[in-house]
């Protein structure tokens, strides 16, 4: 079961946010799933579009993913997927 | 004179009051969160904070006891498949206006957004809905562009308080346009404008207003801050006619204020051109008008007049009564108490200053 880790900067509007395991098949799957988890949260990562926000990125296993329209990156079972910002602006 | 003075700034709002004739910081807000619009709503006091988080999306956040508690709201969004052109899917980049429905419509707010779509709630916010007949106006994909901002934006929504279906809206770039049915169909209200940016500067569409104001005591008497000068109309934008001084001050700029009490009576934050855009030849003003642009007075006591590039955004000027605020790029907030005669600050050391209200 993939796990799903955070930058610690979405804590400030998600106080609970701590490493989640995920049951989803792709990347969009998990993001709802975490939004279950978080209510909310799913929309501070994408946009309306489904796009990953500019500032936002997806690391599996140590890789950014590649995607960032669709989300198609794969994973495995055992995967550690790192939500986290760019560290951009001022 | 209202006792509040709203503030969104590029880290956070600021609220002051007026006590005894002091202004004191009142609440603080969003730390290190750039504040693109805040917003009370005159009607029941909320207050609206339009957040640019720089990493995780635009948010709307609301606020019924005076900044001391938040409660999210869902921004607004695009419906899925939108898009600004064709291939560039259309998200809500900015949230750059926002104004309430008025009192017939007590659960009304409009919201203006950067890439282009107008927003309408009748939930009091609970909830926000792309205006599709302004989406799908014809001119929009292929005549509409950024200015100021990428793509195009919506930053000024005028609502007329004789008919609250009524509305004026800025674009830039677009121009101005109007409704008469609360937003089911539009007209193009540009006649008079000049883009000298364009091939042809008198072209239906394209224009940049940067602001769009009303008299209050005359809604009629419409005003606009231009990129290519200030124009006025008197017959609710069906006309435009430049009030710009050839050689003086009163030309380039972004904001504009009109007096509660007088039509004729306007203020503009004069910038050095287009190119450059800091304060001109290093000293700021502000300029009045107290005969419908016919002649600009600058009112520069108490304003610095030496070493200075501020310039104001385009909603970070507002009257109340006799009182006239201003922030600056730079941080600075200055408030006068006789119509810009003479200013006082209120605080230097303010991050950059996106919008002025005064409030209740």
């Amino acid at each position: 079961m993939p796990v799903v880790k955070f930058t610690k900067a979405l804590k400030r509007f998600f106080p609970t946010l701590q490493d989640t395991p995920a049951e989803g098949a792709s990347l969009p799957e998990i993001l709802s799933e975490m939004d279950a988890h978080y209510p909310g949260i799913k929309n501070y990562l994408i946009d309306e579009q489904g796009g990953l926000r500019k500032h936002v990125n997806i690391f599996i296993d140590g890789s950014m993913i590649d995607n960032r329209n669709t989300l198609g990156d794969t994973f495995t079972a055992g995967s550690e997927i790192y939500i986290i910002q760019a560290l951009s602006g001022g | 004179m209202k006792p509040t003075l709203l503030l969104g700034t590029r880290k956070g709002l600021v609220a002051y009051h007026c006590n005894n004739g002091q202004w004191q910081v009142e609440n603080i807000s969003f730390d290190g969160v750039p504040v693109s619009i805040a917003y009370a709503d005159p009607r029941n006091g909320t207050w609206w904070a339009c957040l640019d988080h720089g990493h995780w999306g635009v948010k709307l956040q609301r606020s019924k006891d005076r900044g001391k508690s938040w409660e999210e709201v869902a921004a607004p969004a695009y419906p899925e498949g939108e898009e600004v052109k064709d291939g560039v899917p259309a998200a809500t980049r900015y949230i750059w206006a926002m104004s309430h429905g008025g009192s017939n419509y007590t659960s009304r707010l409009w919201l203006g957004t950067d890439p282009g779509g107008l927003f309408m709630s009748e939930d009091e916010g609970n909830s926000f809905k792309l205006v599709e007949s302004l989406w799908n106006h014809p001119s929009r994909k292929t005549g509409w562009f950024g200015g100021g901002r990428d793509q195009p934006g919506i930053h000024s929504i005028v609502v007329d308080p004789r008919d609250e279906n009524h509305i004026h809206i800025g674009i830039s770039c677009a121009g101005v346009f109007e409704t008469l049915d609360g937003g089911n169909t539009w007209l193009v209200r540009n006649k008079g404008l000049r883009a000298d940016f364009l091939p042809d500067p008198t072209a239906d569409m394209g224009h940049d207003p940067h602001i769009l104001v009303a008299a209050p005591t005359n809604p009629d008497a419409l005003w606009q801050q231009n990129h290519c000068g200030i124009f006025r109309s008197v017959d609710g934008a069906k006309n435009w006619e430049e009030v710009s001084e050839k050689e003086g001050a009163a030309r380039f700029g972004f904001a504009m204020a009109v007096a509660e009490d007088n039509p004729d009576q306007a203020w503009v934050a004069p910038a050095n051109s287009d190119e450059i855009r800091v304060a001109i030849k290093g000293s700021l003003c502000i300029c009045r008008t107290d005969d419908g642009g016919k002649t600009w007075k600058e009112l520069r006591n108490g304003l610095p007049q030496e070493n200075c590039f501020d310039i104001v955004y385009r909603h970070a000027l507002a009257a109340s009564g006799d009182a006239v605020a201003f922030g600056t790029t730079t941080g600075n907030l200055f408030i006068s108490n006789d119509r810009g005669e003479s200013w006082a600050v209120i605080n230097n050391y303010l991050p950059m200053v996106y919008s002025v209200q005064f409030a209740d």
